[in-house]
């Protein structure tokens, strides 16, 4: 191997946090236990919208154990949020089930829980909103009169000339799709601590995506300045994006904490995860779709309404994602895409990974398949045909670098079992399943039918311009042991970014991965970043270790080199030392450098800093338009399923995911990202779907919201195509999205392909599959 | 309502005066300090809070605390082989079945109770295991590899 080789970069590294967590030693919000700590409960109305006339906290402050109750006059009077629409107890009027009325501070958790009981609450009921269609008819009362509308926000984006589009296309197809409320499900349900030290300094131990972005939130919801707050992130639980906002539990149990004094732990039940926390908006989208008989696209005409619930978050922002598919996607002359996000009084909706994709992507594809068999060409075929290329921009202004999307439809395609269902031939015939391939019991293999579909994604790889910074810190510190401390702004999730990061750190100071330790957990300590979201920790904060990495090997490269007698330039770091290039035989350890700098006069410590803000832009205000990412993620899924026709399951028998990556700086981590993505776009497809009847979620349990557990999945095979990114750090792009984003789509092509049926409507549950196969019977086996 | 039981964890006796309607759950992390059983659902949907109790798994979150008197409890902290991980945890480390890790003590006690059952299982028998543990991040292939793994390095 040449000295120039990596070594550490495309290596099966295990997670560094992964002994801790298997022996049950990592510190989650949960664990954390202080001196004097209570615990506090949140009471919810007892309506989706009403006026609160009267809260009576009498009988419940005088429980035994109970320390205080909190209402609306305990807080500041100052809203919160992306909309500035949001309190944390609501003082007025109630638009949820899930609105926040009063607190109880209490010994233990029952005690509080018994406390909630005791509080009167006398509401006035108001007429509530169940759907964006009523939410927008006129005279239908306003969520928020002070907006004047139900109406937040619209996105109207278009390119080309979408009506030119539709005359010149040949075949010209449209849709409504159905998308559901998606529960984040993390394995660890909300959790906050709060304590305010005697010098009135606050600090949280949270499991927030957005440390940096979450003190300046808390500080306006609290009425206090940012640098009295100090966010500490503990072991984080699934993250998924339910943490990428403030929502009110947070600075609720600050006012708690200040108001009893003592440190306050606020921690949700699973139900209450489920009610109170955030899900992925449902959406009712219109799509229409052209193509010309030779294949090329000509148009799409996008038009969707999104629920997003009684407050806005980020997830109100999701539109900007279903906008980029909608218009980035394939090649596309002529896009229109319309959207509008309206307040309605179901349950409150956020970021969910994917940020949109998952929707947008299920939508489109499903639409390219269409496409496909109406010109009568191969679903492959058709989307090579149209497919992103490297070094272009598109009529949306994404500058793509590297891209290996064509890559990814052909490796998954070699891969399909053509003879499994019938691709172009015979659409809607599906294969009988033989007995001999037959791995279940259930109905006779005539009654069963296979099929095989395929979808694609685009996804930004490269960070995502959507606040405006999308930078990140980092510094990188050297001691006289050879020990390197990278301290990053980047957030662990469980997705091993710490990992990534010491392998990019120790890579480019040539020392082992045992000498790198990451701190990354509290604000106190680490440099700014924006949070983790986008799949963008390895590109953006990968390139701040990188840029801190390379200042601390020019120090120490500074004083090695007179210790060696050469220039600076000649040398390089390999095995924790400083070597001559052309004569790596005289070397010093980087220890010893250091130390050289510590025992002297006029001395210097080794500490490196970098800073990393891509090179993009946020999206023009009136087009839309700009490059938000500085690289772009592509991939491919390939679903294999088996229809039983009497009962209306789908079985997914395999999964084929090819995923541009740019670079595998840990091809483990890589895998488990998609494969867990593909975990939560095979739920998306076939089981997950919050049922939501007049305001209230009906299932906020695992026993009825069901998640695909290990004798549900199938096996996951993964291909990992390398692009080598000129931007990314080692050549690497984003991955933490993409796994789950086409898989929706795959697996109900897959359906079309062995029954037939175009299904609209996620998730793809028996009971739908079955109601469409009454209009649409294929005939039984041959 | 208040009783006094005797509990075995991890081979420390404990003598233990408690409200009767504490579970095992509870006992194990709030009178015993062992964070390592974690709470999820609370209400034996996920399997997060998995302990060996006599050899057989259960959901602590279930077992009501006064029931287990005399008992002999196994959490994740009790597990560890001479100075080392045992070999499920180990074999989780390395193939890479741990991402946030919430499930995992969970997973791995549900592991270790199959293992101990069946030296070599099948992967089939090895899913239907673990089917009572909720993993969120994963996609599960990476533990069901592990168990795998670790099967082969116990024979």
């Amino acid at each position: 191997m040449s000295q120039e080789q990596p070594t550490l970069i495309g290596a099966r590294v295990p997670k560094l946090d992964a002994p801790l967590k298997a022996t049950g030693s990592a510190t989650y919000g949960h664990d954390v236990r202080l001196p004097g700590m209570l615990h506090g409960r949140i009471l919810y109305s007892e309506y989706p919208h009403a006026r609160v006339l009267r809260v009576d906290t009498a009988r419940a402050q005088a429980l035994p154990g109970v320390k205080c109750v909190l209402t609306a006059a305990d807080a500041p009077d100052t809203r919160f949020g992306y909309g500035r629409d949001n309190v944390p107890f609501k003082n007025q009027v109630v638009r949820s089930l899930r609105d926040e009325v009063a607190g109880v501070v209490a010994v233990d958790p029952e005690t509080a829980e018994e406390a909630l009981r005791l509080i009167e609450v006398e509401y006035e009921p108001l007429t509530p909103v169940f759907s964006p269609e009523e939410a927008l008819a006129e005279g239908t009362p306003l969520l928020h009169p002070d907006r004047g509308s139900n109406l937040f926000q619209t996105y109207h984006y278009e390119h080309g000339d979408p009506q030119a589009g539709e005359r010149e296309s040949d075949v010209l197809l449209e849709a409504e799709y159905q998308l559901p409320y998606v529960s984040h499900a993390c394995l660890e349900t909300s959790v906050v601590v709060a304590h305010f030290d005697p010098h009135g300094r606050l600090t949280l131990w949270s499991t927030t995506q957005i440390p940096f972005l979450l003190q300046r939130d808390l500080a306006e919801a609290l009425g206090m300045d940012g640098s009295q707050i100090r966010i500490i992130q503990t072991a984080i639980g699934g993250a998924f994006g339910r943490g990428l906002d403030i929502y009110p539990f947070e600075p609720i149990a600050a006012l708690m904490a200040r108001k009893a004094g003592r440190p306050v732990r606020l921690a949700f039940t699973r139900a209450e995860d489920s009610i109170a926390a955030p899900a992925r908006q449902p959406a009712r989208v219109r799509v229409r779709a052209g193509a010309r008989r030779d294949g090329r696209l000509t148009f799409r005409d996008v038009s969707a309404v999104l629920d997003i619930g009684p407050y806005v978050s980020w997830g109100a922002v999701t539109p900007l994602v279903m906008m980029e598919t909608t218009a980035s996607l394939y090649k596309v002359p002529h896009v229109r895409f319309h959207t509008d996000c309206v307040y309605t009084n179901n349950p409150v909706t956020g970021a969910m990974r994917g940020y949109g994709n998952p929707q947008s992507t299920f939508f489109i594809e499903t639409m390219m398949d269409r496409l496909a068999e109406a010109v009568g060409m191969d679903p492959v075929e058709f989307r090579l045909l149209n497919a992103n290329e490297p070094d272009t921009v598109t009529p949306q202004g994404l500058v793509i670098t590297s891209c290996g999307l064509k890559e990814c439809l052909q490796a998954v395609a070699a891969r399909a079992d053509r003879a499994a269902g019938e691709s172009a031939a015979g659409w809607g015939q599906g294969t009988p399943v033989s007995p001999a391939r037959d791995p279940f019991h259930g109905a006779p293999p005539s009654r069963r039918r296979r099929g095989i579909g395929f979808a694609a994604t685009l996804n930004v790889g490269g960070g995502a311009r959507i606040y405006r910074s999308d930078g990140c810190g980092a510094t990188v510190k050297v001691d006289d042991f050879g020990h390197v401390t990278l301290v990053t702004g980047a957030t662990e999730i469980g997705q091993g970014s710490e990992t990534v990061l010491a392998q990019i750190v120790a890579e480019t100071l040539g020392v082992s991965l045992d000498d790198v330790s990451v701190e990354n957990s509290d604000t106190d300590v680490k440099p700014w970043d924006v949070g983790v979201h986008a799949s963008r920790t390895t590109f953006i904060a990968g390139n701040a270790a990188c840029i801190a990495a390379r200042q601390a090997r020019d120090q120490i490269f500074e004083t090695a080199a007179e210790m060696l007698e050469v220039k600076p330039e000649e040398l390089i770091a390999r095995q924790g030392k400083v070597m001559v290039r052309d004569d790596p035989e005289r070397s010093i350890p980087i220890s010893k450098a250091v130390r050289r700098r510590h025992f002297r006069q006029g001395g210097r410590i080794v500490i490196g800093e970098g800073w990393y803000d891509p090179p993009t832009r946020l999206v023009d205000k009136a087009t839309y338009k700009g490059n938000i990412s500085a690289a772009y993620g592509f991939g491919a899924q390939m679903a294999e399923v088996e229809v039983d026709l009497d009962t209306g399951i789908v079985r997914v028998l395999r999964l084929v995911c090819a995923n541009d990556v740019g670079r595998a700086i840990n091809p483990m981590a890589v895998e488990g990202q998609i494969e867990g993505g593909a975990q939560m776009g095979l739920g998306y497809a076939l089981t997950e779907e919050l049922l939501v009847q007049e305001g209230r979620v009906l299932n906020p349990t695992f026993a009825d919201y069901r998640l695909f557990t290990a004798a549900d999945m199938p096996r996951i095979e993964t291909i990992i195509v390398e692009t080598d990114d000129p931007g990314g750090p080692f050549g690497a792009k984003g991955v933490g999205e993409m796994g789950g984003t086409p898989t929706a789509a795959a697996i109900a092509n897959a359906i079309y392909d062995a029954v037939g049926l175009r299904l609209t409507t996620l998730p793809m549950t028996p009971e739908r599959v079955l109601a469409a196969l009454d209009t649409h019977q294929p005939k039984d086996g041959e | 309502m208040k009783q006094v039981i005797h509990l075995t964890v991890n081979g420390d006796s404990h003598e233990l005066y408690l409200d009767t309607r504490r579970t095992l759950l509870d006992v194990l992390r709030n009178e015993l300090g062992l964070m390592g059983t974690h709470r999820s659902c609370d209400a034996g949907d996920c399997g997060a809070c998995t302990v060996l109790l006599n050899d057989l798994p259960v959901t602590s979150c279930l077992v009501l605390a006064v029931a287990c008197d005399g008992a002999q409890v196994l959490t994740v902290e009790g597990l560890r082989c001479g100075d080392g991980l045992h070999p499920v945890q180990q074999a989780l480390v390395e193939t890479g079945g741990i991402q946030c890790g919430f499930c995992t003590p969970g997973m791995v006690m549900s592991a270790v109770a199959l293992l101990g059952e069946k030296r070599r299982p099948s992967e089939a028998e090895i899913r239907a295991a673990l089917a009572g543990n909720l993993c969120r991040c994963t996609g599960y292939g990476k533990i069901i590899q592990a168990v795998q793994r670790a099967a082969g390095e116990a024979t």
